[in-house]
């Protein structure tokens, strides 16, 4: 029971993700600092910026729209994150078996940040904020069918193994999936899919800091938007973790195999990090156009590639 | 200086807001954003809308319009917000100062925390001013 309960909060849990997720976010900034020949910030950044909006500034509600609704989403979105990365931890660092059909609960837990962030804006009463939850709504639309032909390919791979246990022991067989034909396309369409889910920069639109000026967050301050700061890290780690665990061969945590672990999440963090900082914003017709036509057909071709044993 | 205190001096936002101005300052703004001079190494940053900001940067000499829209931007921000008048605009009115729409410097209108004067300030001027702010 107590045992239980250091898992979700502590050590896989809560506070290791958005330990973890807090410094991949400063990894991120730095990244894009140097590919813009700029310092960037320094390695506590990403934790002044939380406490600071947790315990320093005020938090403003709005006076047209729900307050309940739009206090109380940050909250469900950072649990939706939190339970999506406890059960992609534990059987991920052997601790726990999961449960029959994990992999279908963690794609809908995965779902829930972008939906809440998209009900809190509705609830803003702020017509760009309105603006923000349209098109994260179009862009949860485009994007989810995709993620979820990924995982029924990862699972087809996996000889129809559900639980992300037996997808991790079906790669220490045959090798991590990414090393097959079929695997490289379902990588490809998987970091695409990370960088919508999280928001950066080739399907930013729903936050467009340029255009509508952060779009669905336009009216969150302080603790609400400290909620909101600490559910995209954890989300920054939750991502690259199941990308790990589906493509990537899992995490080991004994000796040497530590480091590659680490290695795995720094580099795939790495890809989407350049690749939002070489590429502009598309608007969400052609994203959505990027998605349903091209990535769907790519998945498919996956597919069909898995059935011939590629 | 208290844990509550330190994290704020760390991570300051900025809001930029350009009243009747000539452009310059916004220049050399912007220039203390961009590589040479990079403030994102004290972990500020630019933010689009005034409720995520910790600084108000005003610059350009505020006339009658500017000056409804600078007050309801005060009133929108959360506290604590602090406010930099940037330019001779912004401090004192400039060569504005006897103009007919002009409705007073920033300080007239709204609290200010720092004055950087200049026409426009360097960025090294405008660092420094920010680093005198954080250590008043």
């Amino acid at each position: 029971m107590y045992k239980d309960l250091l898992y979700y909060l502590i050590f896989p849990g809560f506070i290791f993700i958005s330990v973890a997720g807090a410094f991949l976010s400063w990894f991120d900034r730095k990244i894009t600092a140097w590919v813009q020949f700029r310092k960037g910030p320094p390695l506590l950044q990403p934790f002044y910026d939380f406490f600071k909006l947790l315990l320093v500034k005020e938090t403003i509600l709005p006076a047209s729209g729900s307050r309940l609704t739009f206090l109380m989403s940050p909250v469900f979105g950072l649990t939706g994150a939190c339970l999506s990365g406890i059960l992609i931890m534990l059987p991920a660092l052997g601790l726990k078996s999961g449960f029959s059909g994990d992999m279908i609960v963690i794609f809908y837990m995965l779902t829930i940040p972008s939906l809440t962030y998209m009900i809190g804006a509705l609830a803003a009463g702020n017509p760009l904020a309105a603006v923000g939850a349209s098109r994260e709504m179009k862009l949860i639309i485009s994007y989810e069918l995709t993620f979820l032909l990924v995982i029924a390919a990862v699972i087809l791979k996996a000889d129809l193994a559900v639980t992300v246990q037996d997808i991790i022991l079906a790669q220490g067989e045959k090798g991590p999936f990414v090393g097959s034909l079929s695997g490289i396309l379902l990588f490809i369409a998987f970091v695409f899919c990370m960088q919508a889910k999280l928001g950066l920069v080739p399907f930013d639109m729903a936050e467009a800091e340029t255009e509508i000026t952060h779009g669905s967050f336009i009216e969150y301050s302080g603790t609400a938007y400290a909620l909101i700061r600490l559910t995209k890290y954890m989300m920054l780690f939750i991502l690259p973790a199941f990308l790990c665990v589906t493509l990537l061969g899992g995490f080991r945590t004994d000796g040497i195999h530590l480091l590659w672990t680490v290695l795995k999440m720094i580099g795939v963090v790495l890809l989407i990090t350049l690749i939002r900082n070489t590429n502009p914003r598309v608007r969400i017709d052609q994203a959505m156009r990027f998605f349903f036509i091209w990535m769907n057909l790519l998945v498919i071709v996956a597919i069909v590639l898995i059935y011939f044993g590629l | 200086m208290g844990f509550k205190e330190y994290c704020f001096k760390k991570s300051l936002w900025l809001f930029h807001f350009g009243g009747a101005s000539c452009n310059n300052c916004d220049i050399e703004i912007l220039a203390c954003l961009t590589p040479r001079f990079d403030v994102e190494r004290f972990g500020m940053q630019l933010v689009g809308t005034i409720r995520h900001a910790d600084v108000l940067l005003v610059n350009g000499s505020i006339n009658q319009k500017d000056k409804v829209r600078l007050l309801e931007l005060y009133e929108q921000a959360p506290k604590p917000i602090l406010v930099v008048a940037i330019g001779a605009c912004g401090c004192t009115g400039g060569i504005f100062a006897q103009g007919n729409t002009f409705a007073g410097p920033v300080d007239k209108i709204i609290p200010v925390d720092a004055y950087i004067p200049g026409c426009p300030p360097k960025p090294e001027a405008i660092i420094a001013g920010i680093v005198k702010l954080l250590h008043k």
